[in-house]
């Protein structure tokens, strides 16, 4: 049914329409309305046989989710930034375990400086745990996701989390049609475990591998996320046959039929790359956009056919390598090569910094004219920077950085050395 | 697009005055997006909410900078924050005050918007005397559907009685409705200061 609803809690609603047994989490911002939702939802009784399980830290949720996936409940947590890194270690080993639990990642930036808006920083240090990585462009798709999350996981046997832009998608309130109890029993069957803790018939999970065949568990990791490239697209259309809707797959294209410029960028910025690719279209540009939804797996041919006819490609991501620069844009450069496309990276949006349609239409008019260096900082304000750089030359004890620049900006009354 | 932003502070309402909004909006069969300015609000402090309604599915995801209409729940904020930034020539303006706007030095609002889009409201008192509590909000919402007619009472009311359930939901509903009928223009400001 379309309802008026905040992201959150259409995330809340959804996830209890795929009857979780188990869900375990902490609260961290943006993630504590979904959890505290789910909590209210368990203790209604209305998920019976569910169990919330309270726990003392981010680790603690993601082990209590490893032990309840192995004894075979379908299990759901969520997370986000710091609690992401507190969990990291359980991260790894909830996908080297191959187990089909379901975290939503509503992004956000890492400290420090400590910040709690968004940015994808969190979603990107995870990148190599082996989890799928599933981005939603709004609180439709990010619903929508969710239950498909859970048929993937389970067919594949492979933890799977679905990245939701913290703040400007959890705290959206916005129509989003919440899916019937029947659908999502008929789309997504009870959870049949590939492995399962069973007092019957003992098993152990999480043996030690040597060297000997270290590798071979890994490779067969990998071989899982290339199966994953071909199940997502099928569990998409098949999501589409029985709701109406194209969420998730693994790209999405938009307006790039004739395009002398694709943007590509993951996530909500998408809505508001999309305003602004009509208006630089209605100039005569000829410029589309590519959303990568399932950014692991990397569907490395899905992205290469999507960009291939496009001699310049922009990639804008909300997150990036220090010392190296962007993360998805290395991903897109490695899809692409051979092809001749020329590749920018524009990082922005770091730690909320709000990406304005007017700053995006700049970008798009300078890409039109070949202006774009390799890497740029959208919105960068390089006079901040350079009197911090300045007073770092001018002696060795300049103090912390993030205070001088807050005092530099006027938005802090610290007082204290670097002045 | 019509575009509104609500300034307040925290504990005043401002997320869920937005949202409320946008849920009448929807109600009416438009599309509508809430969403509050994301920091580490508290009790007191300047807080805004942003609310789109549309026509046309809403896919910007900035925050609103060129607001057709602000909705301003705490007049302490006119010294601490740049209200009307961005907001359009023939944009509104609706504060909660039972104050003028000349009282409140507001009076060069008068050459920068058209004169019946200017408008005062004392909701915390009708919300003091509907509600029994200082929270202007919903009483807000109703001055804002007579001003602006983006959407009706009636809708707003709908949206007050989902939000807060019995009693609560009723008495706001009814502030609402007292605050529709007492929006205050500045012209009738104006007109009221020439008869005095």
């Amino acid at each position: 049914m379309l309802t008026q609803i905040e992201g959150s809690r259409a995330i809340a609603e959804t996830v209890a329409l795929c009857r979780p047994e188990v869900v375990c989490a902490y609260p961290i911002s943006p993630q504590t309305h979904i959890i505290e939702a789910v909590g209210v939802m368990v203790k209604e009784g209305r998920l019976a046989p569910c169990e919330f399980i309270n726990v003392e830290s981010e680790f603690a949720a993601m082990s209590v989710a490893i032990g309840a996936s192995a004894a075979g409940a379908r299990a759901y947590t969520a997370t986000a930034s710091q609690g992401l890194l507190y969990m990291m270690e359980a991260v790894y080993n909830a996908a080297g375990l191959g187990l089909p639990i379901v975290m939503t990642l509503a992004n956000r930036a890492i400290g420090a400086p400590i910040n709690i808006w968004n940015d994808h920083s969190d979603a990107m240090a995870v990148r190599d745990s082996g989890w799928i990585q599933l981005f939603a462009e709004t609180n439709q798709e990010a619903a929508d996701l969710h239950v498909q999350a859970f048929r993937l996981a389970e067919e594949l046997s492979v933890p799977v989390m679905v990245c939701m832009d913290g703040f400007i998608l959890t705290h959206a309130v916005e129509g989003v049609d919440l899916l019937d109890q029947s659908m999502v029993d008929a789309y997504l069957p009870p959870y049949e475990p590939r492995q399962i803790l069973d007092p019957d018939n003992p098993v152990s999970i999480g043996a030690m591998v040597g060297p000997e065949a270290f590798q071979e568990v890994r490779y067969l990791a990998h071989l899982r996320q290339l199966d994953a490239l071909h199940r997502i697209p099928v569990i998409a259309e098949e999501f589409f046959a029985a709701t109406g809707r194209h969420s998730g797959g693994l790209v999405h294209s938009y307006r790039t039929e004739d395009a002398d410029t694709i943007v590509v960028a993951m996530g909500s910025v998408l809505g508001t790359i999309k305003d602004a690719v009509d208006i630089r279209r209605d100039s005569g540009e000829r410029i589309g956009v590519v959303g990568i939804t399932s950014f692991r797996p990397f569907p490395s041919l899905q992205v290469r056919e999507a960009l291939r006819h496009a001699p310049q490609v922009v990639v804008l991501e909300k997150a990036f390598s220090i010392g190296h620069g962007g993360v998805l844009a290395t991903d897109i450069s490695m899809a692409l090569q051979g092809t001749g496309c020329v590749v920018r990276e524009v990082v922005a949006g770091l730690g909320g910094r709000p990406i304005t349609r007017l700053s995006l239409e700049k970008l798009f008019y300078k890409a039109a004219r070949g202006e774009l260096g390799e890497l740029l900082f959208l919105d960068l304000d390089v006079e901040v920077v350079d009197r911090e750089l300045a007073r770092m030359k001018a002696g060795r004890r300049s103090g912390p950085s993030a205070e001088n620049v807050l005092r530099d900006l006027g938005t802090t009354r610290v007082e204290g050395q670097g002045r | 697009m019509f575009q509104v932003r609500i300034h307040g502070r925290g504990g005043q309402g401002v997320v869920t005055a937005a949202e409320i909004l946008s849920v009448a909006a929807f109600d009416e069969g438009r599309q509508a997006q809430a969403f509050p300015s994301f920091g580490s609000e508290r009790t007191g402090a300047p807080v805004v909410s942003y609310c789109r309604i549309d026509d046309r599915e809403i896919r910007t995801r900035e925050p609103v900078m060129a607001p057709d209409a602000v909705i301003v729940q705490d007049v302490t904020l006119i010294n601490q924050v740049d209200l009307f930034s961005g907001l359009s020539p023939v944009g509104f303006v609706l504060i909660n005050t039972s104050r003028t706007f000349a009282e409140l030095g507001l009076a060069e609002l008068y050459d920068r918007f058209p004169r019946p889009h200017l408008v005062t409201c004392p909701a915390t008192e009708i919300a003091l005397e509907h509600v029994g509590r200082p929270l202007p909000n919903a009483a807000l919402l109703g001055a804002f559907a007579s001003l602006t007619q983006q959407i009706t009472l009636e809708a707003v009311q709908k949206a007050i009685r989902d939000h807060f359930a019995g009693a609560v939901g009723e008495r706001n509903a009814a502030a609402a409705a007292a605050a529709f009928d007492a929006v205050v223009t500045l012209e009738e400001e104006f007109a009221r200061a020439d008869t005095d």
